[in-house]
Parts: C-alpha cells; structure tokens; sequence
C-alpha cells in the first residue's frame, strides 16, 4: 500500500474507472453480456478479474491489466506469516459477506504457550497442537499457530521459550509480549522463521515499528475497543514504512461480547463497503481472554472461549489466538471454519450413479444415498473401513443431504426409480432388495410401488451399516 | 435425530452435562468485579528508549521521514439506511387478547443486519423454543439424561423446559400423528396441545409429523381448539401447496389467529413463492419462514449464507422475505461429532455434543434466526446468556484484557 493512496483516505471505486481499463469488448467470455455488466460486478467484489480472458491472454492489455488489479486489490490486505510449507496466509478477504464471491485464507487458529511454563509441560502442549488432527470429508483438520506469551517479562526467559517451541514445531510463530525488550530477544532468535509480533500498543508503537522493520516482519497493532486509536496507529506505522499489519480491536468476554461483535462489524465493513484502506488489515481475535474470567471452572472457560471463537470465525476474525486444547472445544470450531470457508460456487454433489465396493456378487447388498458431497463421503467411509461388499446407488438430490433432500422433494420415490435403473444394478444383483437411508423412510411404499423393489429401511446414520446388515443381509423371505 | 445404540459404557455414563449446567448457572451469578485481574500484573514495562543493533542477516530499510507522533486518524461508525424492515409477529396470546397465555412472545422487527448494533439492536430478542415430543423417539444419549423422567409426557416435559431449562416458548412435535408410526388421531393430538398449554404459560408452537395430508387434518383440529391462543403451526411447504392442503390449514390458522411456519429447503425463490401463496390467505404478520437448518459439518454453511442473503434481501426492501425466521437447530444432532465416540482425544461427548448444537446456535443467531428450537439444557442456556449480552453494549472496560498477553491461566 502506497503512502500516497493511503492519504486518500476513504473512497469508492466507481464501475465506470473499472470499466475504462476492461477491453470493452463486450465479448462476453467472463459471463456477463458487456463489459459494463462485468465492471460493476468487479466493484462489486462479485467475479474475479481473472474472468475475463482477454485481459489477461492478450498482450496488448498488459498494462490495463496490471492497472486494474492494483484498482481491485482485496480490501482486506493479505499478510504471511511463516516461511516454507507451514506458513498461514492471513486476510486477503475480497468481500464482506461469504455469499457475495467466497471467503479465501480459512482463519488460522493458533494455541498459546508461556515462558514460565515448565518445559516438559511445553514440550507436551507443542506435541499436542502438532498432532492434533481430524478427518473431514476427507481432508485432514488441524491447528496452524503456536503463540508465545511472554508472562514473565523476561527477555532471557522469552528467547528460551522462543528457542523450545522453534526446535519442536515447524508452525508459524505469534511472538506475544507489550516490552520491546522481550519482543526483541524473541526475534533474535526467530526472525528468519518470520513469525508474528504481537503487539504495537498506544505506548510502544515506535520500537515495536523499529522491530517489524528491522527484522522484516508483520506487525499486530493492539487497541482494546478503540477503533479510532487503532485507525491512528496503523496511519502512523504506514507512514513509518510498516506495511504487514494485522488489527487487534480486543475480544471481550461475556457482557464485552456485544462490543466486541459490533467492533469486528465495523472493521469490516469499513473496509470492505467503505474502501477505507487504513483499517483495510486482518483482524485478530483473541477468544483466550475468556480465561481472565479465572474463577469459573475449566470446562467453563472452554466452553466459553469456543463460544467467543464460534462467533468470531462467524464475524470476520481472520486469526484467533485461543487456549484451551481440549478437542471436544476445538472440533466444533475447527468444522465451523471449514464450513465457512467452503467456496459457495463450487457444487457440493458428486456425480450420481453406480459405486461398487470390494467384490459384491449378485447376491450382495444394493444401498442408496443422496448425492450431498459429504453424506456420500461419510457412506463410502463406513463401506470402505468395514470392509462391506456392495452396491451403493447414488440419487441426484441435486447435491442436498438425505433429510433436506426428502423434505425438499429432491430425492423421491420417482428419482430413486430413475437412479436404481440407470444404474443398471438391475443385471448385476438376482435379488430385488433395496437398502434406502433411515432418514427417507417415507418414501419406502411408493419405491415398492414404483420399482417392484422391496424396500429394507436401513440406519439413520451410516455408521450403524455393517452392523444392519449383520442383522438383516441376507433378506429373511417372506 | 441420531441415537448411539447400545453403549457398552451405557452404566458408565459420565453425568458432566448435569454438571455443566451447575457450573455454567453458578458462573452467571460471579460478579466481574471478582475477576479483575491483580494490579501489579496490570502493569507494563515501557523502556524509554530501546537502541536496537539489527542482525547481520536483516538489514534495516531505510525509510524516510518517519512520524514521531502518532498521526490522528478519525473513525465514524459506518451506518447505512435500509428501506426494508422485517414484520413483527406476535406469538401467544393473553386473556385480555383472546387466549391465556401470561406471556407473549414477540419477533421481528429488525430495521438492520443482525446484532450490527452500531445501527440498531434487534428490537426484540431472538427467542428459544424447547422441543418436546409427544412420545418416545430415538434422543442422542446426552440430550436423554436430561429429559428421561418426562419422555411420552408431553405436558410435563414442556414445564421442565420452561421452568428447569428457561425455554422462551416450546415446540410440540406430534411424532405420534405419524401414519407410519402410531397415527394418532387428529383429536389425541389436539388433548395433548390443550394439555401443553395448560401446563405452561408461554406461547406453544405445534410440530406435525411431516405427512402432509395428516399434518393437514391435525393443524386444523388444534387451530379450532387452540382457538385464539396464537400458537404457530409448524409447518406448511410448497407440497402442501401443490397437494391442495394449503389454503384450507391457512384459512384454520387466520380463522382462529395463529400463525404459520412456513419451510423451504433452502431456496429463497421457494420461500417467496410460498410466501406469496399464503398472502392469499394471511396477514404478513402471521407467517415465519423456516429456511432450513443444517447441522454443523453437515451443511451449515448454506443454512447460515441463505438465512444471511435472505435477512440483507429483506432490508434491501424484499417484501417477501422481510418474515422472522425460525431454525430447527436441533438437527446439529444429526451430526455424528455432535453424539458418536471419536476418540478420547475428543472427548467427552456429553460435552462436546451440546457445544455442537450452541454452535450451530450461534452461527445463525448472526445470520439473523429470530428462533431457535433447541433441545440441549446447556446449549439453551448459553444461547439466551450470549443474546443477553449482545444487548449490552458499552460494558467493556479496555483495562480487563488490556494485558491478556501475561495472564497466568
Ligand atoms: S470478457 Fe472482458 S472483454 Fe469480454 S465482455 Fe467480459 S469484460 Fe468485456
């Protein structure tokens, strides 16, 4: 970001300054009829740039095209942290709502340590949040941070921390500590793995802006529920030549949650619908501050910061800073992210049709599922580590999960006729038994009706399918 | 719903829900003044001058004419106007209004996006609904330790809701009216409402079995018998429409003054269009959409982006869509996270399942929900706490996390 374009404070792209750079062709290869069309839906942050083919295969609008992109950098700076394959990308937000185009950089969530922790206590919370890990449609979810706080204010002890966690972890770093002195004994050490400073404040901003320049590394500018302040100092650090920075407006726990919500909702919006640049940066959220309520219990605080965390990975928190590594607190947060994150452009559904496991012969089972990406992952993963040999006929429910799908009229007795012949199952089994999911029971008559088939209601979740067909497979005559 | 089927760990069952609820009631009553964090560790070590040497492996930029001074920058919150605002429906009714209920329960209104309380909070709060059932069903093992003594007494279970769990309202799901499972009769169901609402005081909404002809002739018995206690039916869908049922269970709902649930699975062109068939019949004020809710994992993200795109769609001056919503966020349990055994680096279930739900919860109350059937004593509970602080604005005090950096946990 350029001093300069900063001094412009707040201002709107018009469609019109969009629409000059474009080919204005109106060819019409990015979707849209003309080139105005697809300019407004640039300012708009509905389409990529990248959509329009000319602009970017022709030689001829180089220049238009590199102008244009620096007109549409994402609103939200997008800050690194970490070097080599662990390294979290952090913001780069394009738009304020996830509807309007998709949210990019999944909200990095990193645990903390201390440097008065004893060592093997460290040691073992770093083994944690390295091996932490989870299976989800099959991808594998996990941690992404380790943060260092310093509590004993103590530059020696704080390198010593920094120096355990660098030699046992190869995740991005959050180096935590308002002293300048600590902060600097940190960097010493971790520099080169270029982690996170934790934070410029009202009082220490100028050294900690020596650091970040110095040692070339993104800055976090902490102003607990003053985003005026905040705004001040990343004008300040702008202009001191510091440009990787990320925004910590305060997480406040239980009544502060109203305050806290509204702050991150302003942020965001701001620079998102307001192009205001200078509070255009991630925002940190820091849900561990439940845990300065110390006189609750521990579940209570868990339970606490996971619904601060839920909250904030909902509103706009583009890194979290949080505490506790109980999975039960952490699975839910850690699907919320992948949800949200989800590209909503992309279709869920996998293609419908005939999937065969094992070596099913013709007398084997014939089951059927929704064609929702992930009810038919979660199905073919309790198939396939059961070892079950089958049939497994996928409806088109037009990508929704079975109940939705039977509520929503996509997934019918008609549509399960329609798949179980185009499957062709029909000349791979001698039987005409099959199984359909327990959550579209309904439909069982009209599928007799309809196919001829007869219909065995199977479990309502997949999980419970070796241990149906123990019971009910082969299909007792009557 | 979803049930683990015989535990072998069933007699070993860990009672920590019952336990979170004690410590999660026991926590509301600590004064933050308790909390606050010991002076001395408040305090910050500012040198006032650090004379830094760089590394040899970074070099300084030079950068030049540096500010010394903080450069002021000013901030406006940065409010907007919208020309739509969502209807608000009234839920229950008192004597004096025709019914008995001693409270009533009100939704809607928004005149902003949810909770952007820099422009206006929601003037009326989003509410919670406690579902019961009118017989036995198949409850996550978490879920049923909390309501085992009122299973197949729906009376009862409504008063533990209200009285024990602090339900707003309860939703009554006729499970039994289903013809494939007991077909209970129009006139059992209708009993089993009128004993509801003897029961409790707070508004009731009537769950059918999701057989439409049956829902049909059930929502018009409880519509004349229920008569002016505003319940809402939940719910009408566009195959009711097409079934020929609709028009005859919305002129019951507007004959007797209730209110209609009105589901589509999430397709906002769906609810418009339902919507629309049932301004045939209804006054704007008597119809709440319920979008569809899917459970965390499973879907959640198109739950929440639709309820979202609807509420800003409402706003933007869409009159169709400017309803209350209601969420079955229930279904969280149909998310096998939410009740199976993972591991034991997950666990404990009893936990882990009602944080599923309460997140679910909260990913739609910023989305807009304005009710929430719930079944979880803890998720209900941390719901009505959470929407209770959104209102408190101004509360903050900087100074309590200010040195979150060097908090001993
Ligand atoms: S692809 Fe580019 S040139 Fe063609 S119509 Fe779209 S914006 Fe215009």
């Amino acid at each position: 970001m350029s001093v300069s374009k900063v001094k412009k404070g707040v201002r709107e792209i018009s469609p019109l300054d969009v629409y000059m750079l474009l080919p204005r062709t109106n060819c019409g290869k990015c979707g849209e009829s003309n080139c105005m069309a697809f300019a407004t839906k640039l300012v708009n942050r509905e389409v990529l740039l990248e959509l329009c083919k000319p602009l970017i295969e022709e030689e001829k609008y180089g220049s238009q095209y590199s102008k244009l992109k620096e007109l549409l950098a994402p609103p939200i700076r997008e800050v690194v942290i970490g070097v080599g394959e662990t390294a979290v990308k952090v913001g780069g937000k394009l738009v304020m709502y996830r509807h309007e185009l998709t949210y990019t950089n999944p909200t990095p969530i990193a645990i903390d340590v201390t440097d008065e922790m004893p060592e093997d206590e460290l040691l073992k919370r770093i083994e944690r949040i390295n091996n932490l890990k989870y299976t989800y449609i099959g991808r594998t979810i996990k941690l992404d941070m380790v943060a260092v706080r310093s509590t004993s204010n103590d530059p020696a002890k704080f390198k010593l921390a920094v120096q355990r966690v660098m030699s046992t972890t190869k995740l991005p770093i959050i180096l935590c500590t308002f002293n300048p002195d600590v902060m600097k004994a940190g960097l010493e050490v971790a520099y080169e793995r270029r982690p996170l400073i934790y934070a410029a404040t009202e009082l220490n901003w100028r050294q900690m802006a020596d650091l970040a320049l110095m040692y070339n590394c993104p800055l976090a500018v902490f102003a607990p529920n003053n985003i005026g302040l905040l705004k001040s100092l990343t004008k300040t650090l702008i202009e001191y030549g510091v440009e990787d920075l990320l925004l910590d407006p305060g997480t406040f726990p239980d009544e502060g949650i109203a305050d806290t919500i509204m702050n991150f909702t302003m942020i965001r919006r701001s620079a998102c619908k307001l192009g205001d640049n200078l509070l255009g940066f991630p925002i940190i959220g820091v849900p561990m501050t439940a845990w300065s309520l110390k006189d609750a219990p521990k579940e209570v605080l868990q339970w606490k910061e996971a619904c601060l965390a839920a909250m904030l990975i909902v509103r706009y928190a583009d890194l979290l800073i949080m505490h506790s590594l109980e999975g039960w607190s952490l699975l839910p947060n850690l699907i919320l992210r992948a949800n949200i994150y989800t590209d909503p452009r992309k279709p869920v559904a996998v293609e419908p049709g005939l999937r065969v496991y094992g070596s099913p012969d013709e007398n084997s089972p014939v089951l059927v599922t929704s064609n929702y990406a992930l009810t038919f992952f979660t199905v073919q993963s309790d198939i396939e580590s059961a070892g079950i040999n089958c049939y497994l006929v996928v409806v088109d429910t037009e990508g929704y999960a079975v109940e939705s799908a039977v509520a929503g009229r996509k997934m019918t007795a008609q549509t399960v006729a329609d798949a179980l012949k185009s499957s062709g199952i029909e000349s791979k089994v001698k039987h005409r038994y099959v199984i359909i999911p327990g959550l579209a029971a309904r439909l069982s008559g009209e599928i007799e009706e309809l196919t001829g088939w007869k219909v065995l209601v199977g479990p309502r979740d997949s999980s419970f399918i070796q241990a149906f067909l123990k019971e009910n497979w082969p299909p007792k005559v009557s | 719903m979803v049930e683990r089927k015989g535990g072998a760990d069933e007699g070993a069952l860990i009672k920590i829900g019952p336990k979170l609820l004690d410590l999660l009631r026991e926590f509301g009553e600590i004064e933050l003044e308790n909390v606050e964090i010991e002076a001395e560790e408040l305090e910050i070590w500012i040198p006032s001058a650090t004379v830094v040497t760089p590394p040899a492996a970074a070099p300084p930029k030079v950068v030049p004419a540096k500010p010394m001074e903080i450069l002021k920058a000013e901030f406006e919150p940065p409010i907007q106007t919208y020309q739509g605002r969502i209807v608000e429906v009234k839920l229950g009714a008192t004597r004096s209004e025709g019914g008995t209920r001693e409270k009533v329960v009100k939704i809607g209104g928004e005149a902003a996006p949810s909770f952007y309380i820099f422009e206006e909070a929601p003037p009326n709060p989003p509410v919670i609904s406690a579902d019961v059932f009118d017989m036995e069903v198949p409850l996550p093992r978490a879920i049923k330790m909390h309501v085992q003594d009122v299973i197949g007494d729906p009376a009862a279970w409504a008063k533990l809701a209200v009285d024990k769990f602090g339900a707003d309202l309860v939703t009554v799901h006729l499970v039994s009216t289903d013809p494939l499972r007991k077909d209970a009769s129009p006139s059992d169901a209708a009993k089993t409402i009128e004993k509801v609402l003897q029961a409790v005081k707070v508004p009731v909404i009537v769950g059918g079995s999701g057989d439409p002809k049956k829902d049909a002739e059930v929502f018009k018995k409880i519509a004349e018998v229920a008569h002016g206690e505003r319940v809402m039916l939940s719910s009408v869908t566009l195959d009711m429409a097409e079934a020929g049922l609709l028009g005859e269970i919305a002129k019951a709902a507007r004959e007797h003054g209730h209110v209609i649930l009105a589901f589509t699975a999430m397709d906002l062109n769906q609810a418009k269009e339902l919507n629309r068939k049932l301004y045939d019949y209804l006054p704007r004020d008597s119809i709440v959409m319920d979008l569809t809710t899917a459970a965390l994992g499973y879907g959640l993200e198109y739950s929440f982006t639709v309820h979202e795109r609807a509420r800003l769609a409402a706003l933007a001056g869409d009159v169709e869509l400017q309803h209350p919503t209601s969420s079955g966020t229930t279904n969280a349990w149909a998310a096998r996270e939410a009740w199976l055994k993972l591991g034991s680096e997950w666990e404990p279930r009893e936990l882990r399942g009602p944080l599923w739900e309460t997140v679910t919860a909260l990913t739609l109350l910023l989305a807009g929900v304005d009710i929430f059937m719930m079944m979880h004593p803890a998720a209900i509970r941390t719901l009505k706490e959470v929407i209770g602080n959104l209102y408190k604005r101004g509360m903050v005090k900087p100074e309590s996390i200010a040195d979150w950096v060097s908090i001993k946990i």
